[in-house]
Order: structure tokens, then sequence, then C-alpha cells
């Protein structure tokens, strides 16, 4: 999945004001966005501990340069079909309220810059966590972008 | 090469000590006397000789062996300091370091050989005074800095320079040197060792530290493929280094509590003899250490309590004298880690808080619901004081602020992520205890792996490692009800697997069994793991948000490989095994909830004896089980004895007790199990064959004995268990323990028994129970009336010493529509019922005829239903 990408960067390059910089994602087929600034870094995947009872959605915990960062299956979290076996997933570390979290998705996209005016709320008929997590949808020239909730993605159910 | 770095050195370390000897030169001027200056003094000279023989200069030899006969003479007082001898020696100091400076430049000493000198100094050590002063000499002993120029002149003019070479080729560098030698000598002297840091230096430190490590992992990864012995070398290097570095970079944010503690004693001292108070400060623990930042942050804090403690806690000498306690008092600190915490324990004997005073106060500021206070506990209700908008009152409470409040203590202190929390007992004082997560402290801890991954378990909750090898050792652990225990030197630790309790894959075949023995607050339970690894200082770091809800964890490491292990929370896993049934505090505690604990559940001991293969008794009356070998057990005035404590504490076989002359088994097991009951002033102790476990449940089924010395018989771990009568037991042993025997009619009645000693209420509780009675205990005449607004109550039976009085509980249940038609049965001590008050009572009743008690209880019970009054509690 995910192999048509990339353009976007230069397709949706729009002159300034009106818009604003995502970094993108790739999860199961679906193209998501978070806002670049709040995107720390963006890392291979690398061996984890898993923590034992911890929500299903904590894929385990990695040594992010001696700070200990959570990673999160983000398929799991949005309820998405579980990864093939054999994929390894890339890891979008992101700055939240609590320090970083490390968002394990797919494949990186670039960094796309979008015009505001093509924003637009959640379709009614969005259920569940996909509503709850996406903030809103880009519609960009082919696909849509989807904008994660990254305060809410990483806020997990205690245990 | 090699020569090169020792002459190096040689130069580094002597242009060092030849620093330090000008000045000391002119201290030994004004001293002459000091030996240790001298002995200094010759030890450096000394030094410079020594090696410089070894490298093969020997004019500086010759100069510096000279100098050094005349300080040995010095030294030995063969001879008087003069002011031209200082000088001759300040010379021949700056010929040898006008020599260290050409050996620095050019490799070796020049052609100078300071002949002049050197016949001076060996004039002056033969005896004769020293020779012609030269014209230069006054200079020398004013400063180093002007010598060095005029080395070059007088060497010109008076050392007859055939080869007049050494002047210095760049004078600059040598006015440098000069500078450098003026300075550096105050530096080593006046010593002050220590220098002030930023922390956030030292976090940034502390961070590439951890980067370094894991730089330093994958190079000793990659070497250890590599061939080259010089690169495998440097990288065993590196790793030794970061090692070292790594530790000593933790070290520099470790600070002892003391730190803290230190201005604490001042202080004490000052706010007693302030308000007039003795109070004795006594601190435990102060070398537990605590991260900076942590310390920095619990500073406030806690000079805040200890002031509280001070001010409102403790009593006036007078005071304490009237309420019967020693006229100093006492303030206790305490710190120590435990259970991957650090514990902070502030505690006064002082007057305590009276919780239904702050009760009072946080409804009128309307911090509480009247309804939601009255379900509070006392210690719930105490601890009412860390709300914010509390303390700002006027002096309402015993702890009302200073200004700031303690919900700012409280707020200080969870910013940190710890608990703080407060117990009080009205009249006996109060303690704060301030638990603190390790999360920035470095702790030692036990690397262990369970079901494929590592794991840490904090080296304070760690009593023993035991470890079972082979089949028949397989068997040591046994089963009781689906539950593994093990028999830990003859008592039964509960087991838990790691492995299970976490969900993780069960490694079947083990050719050993690890247990590690933990303790948990004061329960010891055995985890199973699947290996031992070793012991490690361990940075506990926190846990992301995500995972702030598992209490099995204490926070994560980062391990020397760079992979993340999680810290085990002791305390959780044993909760989360079932080892542990104990709950936490809660911090709000749900009424039904409470209720089923407090009602139905009760801790049992289950044991064996003689032909009773299961006996039980509610745990909450055994003091202590203990082990005596058989050759201890002695015989006086017909009984069995055993010397316990420093007193001799009588023998009782139950099973002589339950089957008059049936075999007594208790004397063949060696070591003899004993149970030990005791009242807190008469002890005495139950032989039985073995002691099988520890439950707590809620004891279901009841059928009532006709044996003596049973109460009856309940289901206790799905297994039908005789409930030992411990009054006949202890009437055995006479000496005034109180008689009891099973009787009474059953009839459901709920009972609400308010005594001051649990010991009797468990002997109580244990006997209605029996009868069919629910029962529920209350310590005090504030826990009597919560309990009472809680449930519905047919019969009060309370204790005339009862805590908060016994007549006021009554008078408080009159006044309360709700309560006031409760009979009330009061129970007299050992003394009696004293005359007076007793009017308001239903009736009354000794205390330890537990038969007539229960009779009395029935009475009053059925007389109420006669009358069909519904008393109506709080709950629907």
């Amino acid at each position: 999945m995910a192999t048509v990408l990339k353009q976007e960067s230069s397709g949706a390059a729009v002159e300034a004001g009106g818009t604003q910089q995502y970094a993108t994602f790739y999860l199961d087929g679906f193209f998501f966005g978070i806002e670049v600034l709040q995107v720390q870094e963006v890392l291979r995947y690398q061996e984890m501990t898993r923590v034992p009872l911890a929500p299903e959605v904590v894929e385990g915990l990695i040594n992010l340069r001696g700070q200990i960062v959570t990673a999160i299956d983000m398929r799991k979290r949005l309820k998405l079909r579980p990864r093939p076996e054999g994929m390894l997933p890339m890891s979008m570390v992101v700055r939240g309220a609590d320090g970083a979290v490390s968002l394990l998705v797919d494949e990186i996209g670039d960094v796309v810059e979008v015009d505001r005016e093509s924003f637009e709320r959640p379709p009614e008929n969005l259920e569940g966590v996909a509503r709850e997590l996406i903030r809103g949808v880009y519609k960009l020239r082919d696909r849509l972008l989807l904008v994660l909730d990254t305060e809410r993605a990483v806020e997990v159910g205690h245990g | 090469m090699e020569e090169q770095e020792i002459i190096r050195e040689f130069l580094i370390e002597s242009h060092e000590n030849l620093a330090r000897l000008d000045q000391e030169m002119v201290e030994l001027e004004k001293r002459p006397q000091d030996t240790c200056l001298l002995a200094s003094i010759f030890r450096t000279i000394h030094t410079i000789k020594g090696t410089c023989g070894f490298l093969g200069f020997t004019t500086l030899e010759a100069v510096t062996h000279l100098t050094e006969n005349i300080l040995n003479q010095l030294r030995n007082g063969e001879r008087v300091l003069t002011p031209e001898l200082v000088s001759l020696i300040l010379e021949a100091v700056d010929a040898v370091k006008a020599m260290l400076d050409r050996i620095e430049r050019t490799g070796g000493e020049g052609e100078e050989t300071y002949q002049d000198l050197r016949g001076r100094l060996e004039a002056a050590w033969r005896g004769s005074a020293p020779a012609p002063p030269r014209p230069v000499e006054q200079a020398a002993p004013q400063e180093a800095a002007p010598p060095r120029t005029e080395t070059a002149d007088a060497g010109a003019s008076s050392t007859k320079p055939p080869e007049a070479a050494p002047p210095p080729a760049r004078p600059e560098e040598s006015a440098e040197a000069n500078a450098e030698a003026e300075v550096v000598p105050r530096g080593p002297s006046v010593a002050d060792t220590t220098i002030r840091v930023d922390v956030g230096l030292l976090d940034k430190l502390m961070n590439l530290v951890g980067e370094l490590v894991l730089a330093r992992n994958q190079i000793l990864q990659f070497s250890a493929r590599q061939e080259d012995a010089v690169f495998n070398a440097t990288s065993q290097r590196l790793n030794l280094i970061t090692t070292q570095l790594q530790e000593g970079v933790m070290k520099t944010r470790m600070q002892p509590i003391r730190t803290v503690w230190n201005k604490l004693p001042r202080m004490v001292r000052d706010l007693a003899s302030g308000c007039g108070k003795q109070i004795e400060l006594e601190m435990e623990g102060a070398e537990t250490e605590l991260d900076r930042s942590i310390i920095e942050a619990i500073k406030d804090p806690l000079t805040h309590i200890v002031r509280n403690s001070c001010d409102h806690g403790l009593e006036t000498p007078e005071e304490r004298v009237r309420a019967g306690k020693p006229p100093v008092g006492r303030l206790t600190l305490r710190a120590y880690h435990e259970g991957g915490q650090v514990n902070i324990e502030i505690s006064d004997d002082g007057r305590g808080i009276d919780p239904e005073r702050v009760k009072a106060k946080a409804i009128q500021k309307g911090l509480v619901r009247p309804e939601q206070a009255e379900r509070m506990s006392e210690r719930e209700l105490v601890n009412l004081l860390f709300l914010p908008g509390f303390s700002t009152a006027e002096r309402v409470t015993n702890i009302s602020g200073r200004g700031v409040g303690l919900d700012v203590v409280k707020t200080n202190i969870e910013k940190i992520g710890g608990v703080v929390d407060l117990t009080s007992r009205k009249g006996e004082g109060t303690t704060v205890r301030i638990k603190i997560p390790l999360t920035l402290a470095i702790i030692p801890g036990l690397v262990i792996t369970s079901g494929g991954e590592r794991f840490v378990i904090p080296q304070v909750s760690l009593l023993e490692l035991i470890r079972l090898e082979g089949e028949a050792a397989r068997k040591q652990i046994e089963w009781i009800h689906g539950t593994p225990v093990y028999r830990r030197r003859g008592t039964l630790l509960p087991i838990a697997y790691l492995n299970r309790v976490l969900g993780l894959k069960d490694d079947a075949e083990r050719e050993a069994i690890n247990i590690v023995v933990l303790q948990a607050e004061d329960r010891q339970f055995g985890l199973v793991v699947d290996a031992i690894s070793d012991t490690q200082e361990i940075v506990v770091k926190p846990l992301g948000k995500q995972l702030k809800g598992l209490n099995c964890y204490a926070g994560a490491t980062i391990m020397g490989d760079g992979r993340v292990a999680l810290i085990l929370d002791v305390l959780g896993i044993g909760q989360l095994a079932g080892v542990i049934t104990e709950r936490r505090e809660q911090a709000v505690t749900e009424v039904e909830q409470a209720e089923t604990t407090v009602e139905q559940r009760q801790t049992f001991l289950l044991f064996r004896a003689g032909s009773f293969e299961r006996l039980g008794i509610p745990l909450a009356l055994v003091a202590r089980l203990e082990e005596f070998p058989q050759s201890r057990i002695e015989r006086a005035g017909g009984r069995l004895v055993v010397q316990y404590r420093g007193r001799i504490l009588p023998l009782v076989p139950l099973s002589q007790i339950l089957e008059p002359g049936g075999e007594d088994t208790a004397s063949r097991q060696d070591p003899a199990q004993v149970i030990v009951f005791s009242d807190g002033e008469r002890s005495v102790g139950v032989l039985v064959d073995q002691i099988l476990d520890i439950v707590e449940e809620a004891v279901e089924v009841r059928e009532q004995s006709g044996r003596k010395g049973l109460l009856g018989s309940a289901v206790i771990g799905g297994k039908v268990t005789d409930i030992v009568d411990l009054g006949a037991v202890l009437e055995r042993v006479g000496e005034g323990w109180l008689g009891s025997a099973p009787g009474g009619q059953r009839s459901s009645r709920r009972v609400l028994l308010a005594d001051p000693s649990a010991f009797w209420l468990g002997m109580a509780r244990c006997r209605l129970e029996m009868a069919g009675h629910r029962v529920l205990e209350a310590g005090s005449r504030e826990e009597a009336l919560a309990r009472l607004k809680q449930h519905r109550v047919d019969v009060v039976a309370v204790a005339l010493d009862l805590p908060g009085g016994a007549g006021e509980l009554v008078a408080a249940m009159r006044r309360d529509p709700a309560l006031a038609a409760i009979p009330v049965l009061a129970l007299a001590g050992a003394a009696g019922a004293p005359g007076g008050e007793l009017e308001q009572f239903a009736a009354c009743q000794a205390k330890f005829d537990q038969d007539a008690v229960a009779a009395s209880i029935e009475r009053l019970a059925a007389a109420v239903r006669a009358s069909q009054i519904e008393a109506v509690g709080a709950r629907s």
C-alpha cells in the first residue's frame, strides 16, 4: 500500500497566507497529517520494550536519547486493520503536553503545505474513534489529508 | 616518544610545585620554625631532583641536589634560616625554573651550568655563609616576577656567562609564565573544593552521558567483531571511562536529605523557645539520598510541616503534663527508601487534630457537602486540611497556617509526583507522610528476567533470593487451593509467578526455580522469576501518562545496552498477584465497598492440630507466629513454658484442649509451632502441629459446635474449617484471661461493637458472628457515629472507656431521631461498672463475660423488634 505518494509537496504548494504545513504519514492506505510543529523527529523502527498489561495500543517503550518514550501503534489506536506481518512501522515522535510520544505509522510521507480553504470538518457519518481523533480533512488534488488530533491520539485509556 | 611524555608530565608537575614553592619560601621566612612548610619545600625539591636524575638532566640535578642538602640541614635544625639563605634558595629555585623552561622549549637543559650558583650553594651547605651576595639578590625575596628578566641580565654580569646563552628566547612568554606563577599559588593552599553548578547543566550532562553510553555500547558491539587489537583496547578504555563518567555525573545530582534537615534543629529550637515549649527533635535516615531537584522541591513543604508541628501540634509543657505526657514534646523526622519511593515522615506526639472540628469547618466553608462529610473516615477528614481554601481561615484547627497553607505543601509535593498523607489521633499526635516516587533518584535494583522480558526490582524491597533445584526441590512449592506457597523456614510464604501475573509467556521447562522474596509494606511474598541477572544502580525514569494507570510498575530505566527495562512496583505486583490483599488507601472510598470489607471480610489464620485438619482463628487475635525447638520447652509448675523475649511464655497444646486425653501430636513437631496471643500485658502460646495459611475472605456458612474449645465451623478458603474459641483456650491458662463458652440462639441482628481494643473486638465479633449476628466495629465515638449513619443497626454495644466517650456517643445518638431508639449496651471493663452515668444505657455487662454480652444483645434486639421500631439509616 501507499506506493503512490510524494507529489503532494509540490502539488499542494500554495502561496503564503492561508497555508499550513503538515507532516504526513500513511496508515492502512489512509493519508494522515500532523501539524509540522508538533513533530519532533522521525525515526526508523527500533526494538522496543513491551509493557505487559498495558493498554493494547501501547506497543512498547523506546529509549530516545536517554528519555523513555511510549510508542503507540496508530493502526490499533484508530482501529484499523493490523499491520501486515513483516512490515516494520516507522516512528513519528510528537511533542505532547507531557513529553514526547512516538506514533507508529506505516510510512512517512513528505511535509505538505495545504491551503486552509480546502479544509473541512469531518463528515457527519464518520464514526467511532475516527470521529474522535480526526480533526478534519484537507481536500488535496488527488486525495484527502486527514488531520490527526495528536493530543487525543496520545491519550490512551488508563489501564 | 615515551620519554617525551614523561618529560611533559615532569614539567607540568614541577611547574605546579615550583609555583607553590615561591610562596612557601616567603612564608618560611616569616615563620622559620614551621616544620610542615619546610618539609613541603624539601619534598618539592627532592621530587624534582629525583626525576631529573632519572631523565639525565645533570645540571638540574646538581642544583637541586645542593639545594636539597641545605634544606635538609634546615629541616634537621642543624642551621638557622637567614634571609641570605632564603635568597640563595630562591635563586636556586629561579635557576631551576629557567632550566625547566629551557627543557620545555628545546628538550635539553642547555649549556648553562650555573657554576657560580652551585659554588655558593656548596659553600652554604658546607657551613660558610652564603658567599658573595649577588647584586640582585634583594629583589628575589620580594616576588617571583622581577627576578626572571634579571636572571638574564644578572647572568651576563655575575655568572660570567661563557655561553651567556640562557636568555629566554621570547621574553613575553616567560613573563606569561611568571604571571601564571603569581596567580596559581593562591589556588591550592586556600583549597575551596566546592563550586556551584547550575542544575540545568547537570541535567544536560546527564542526558549527554546517556547518549555517550549508547554510542559506547554500539562501539563495543562493533569492536567485538574486529581483529584490531589497538582498536579493541581503545574501546575497552572508552567503556571504562564512560562508566565512570556516568557514575560521576549521576552522583553529582544526589544529595542526602541532611542538607535540608540541617536547618531544622535550629528552627525548632527557636520556635520552641519562642512559644515556651520544650521540643526534642529526632532525625532518622538523614543519609537517605535524594535527587537534587527533589531536595529543592521538598525544602519548603518540609519546613512548613515542621513549623506547623512545633507551633500547633505540640503543646506547652504544662498542657502536656496535664494530659499525662512527658513535658518534652517529641518531633521525629524519618526518611527512608521503600518500594521504589522515598518516604519522609514528620510525626509529633502533640495534641493531634480533631476530625470533628475539621469536618465542621469544611462544611461551613462549603468544601464538602454535609452528607459527604458524614461518610468520610477520620483519616479522610483530617486530610481535608490539604484542600485549598481551608487553612487561610482563622485558627480553626491545630494546623491552621502561617501565610502558606497546607494546600501549597500538597501542591508542591504533587508537582514532583509525590503524595502527602496526614494521620492524626486526637490527643496522641499527628504524622505527615510524604511519599516521593523515585522518578529522578538512583536506586540499586535487581535485574531479573521473566517470560523473555527484563525487569528491575528495587533492592529496598528485596529480602532474599531462593533457588530451588532439581525435581525434589520443585515439590517444595506446595499448593493450597490453587495458591502456591513455599515453606520458608517453617512459615508459609505466598508465591506468585511473575510471568503469570503479567500475562507473559510461560517458560514451561525450568530446571530450577528462582524465588525472589519481597517485602511490600508489612507483607512478604515470593516472586518466581526465570532468571536473576545482577544488581545495578539504575536511574528511575517516569513512564508516560499512557501507562500511569498501571500500578505494577514504578517506572522504567535504561539498561547498559541502551534498551528500556521496566521497574516493578513490588506492592502493585503483590496486589495484582493477589498475594497482598490489603487495599492501598483509596482516595475516595465508596461506601458500598467499605461496607463489604468492614462487615464481611476477615482474615483467618489456618492451622492443624491433633486430629483437626483445618482449624481457624481470626488473625486479628494473633500476636505472632513462633517456632521453638523442643529442647527449649520446659516444664514449670506442671505447665509447659518457654522463655520468650525475656519472659516466660506459658504454652498450651491445642490438641489437648480440643480432645482431652488425645494424642499429643504437637510435641512431635520440632521445632514446635506456636501461635502467640497477647493482650498487651499477658501472652500465651498455643501449640499446634502446623501453620497452614492465612486467608482473607468473607466467611459464609456457619455451624455451631458443641465441642469445648470450638466456636463452630465455617467455610474458609472453600473448605470446612473449625473456628477455635480462643476464650475457652485461654481459660486453661488462668491468670485472669477471659472465660467463654458457646451458646445463644440464632437470629440475625446487626450489632455495632464500639471498643478501643482491637483484641476484644476480634474476640467479641467472632463470638457474635458465630451466633449469627452481623457485626460492625468501631474504635472510637466518631467511628461509631459514622457507622451508625451508614448502616442500619439493631443494637449498639459500647465500652465505657471508648475514646470520645461512651456517654457522649449515647447523647449524640439521642439527638439524632434516626438513631435515638437504638438500645445501647454498656460494656464495663475489668474494673467493673462505674456508678452514676449508667442510666442512659439500656443495660450494662461485664465486658469479658462474652456469653452474658451476647445474651444481653440478643435480649435488647428482641425488645426492639417487638416494639416495631425501625431504625432508619442514612443509607437507602
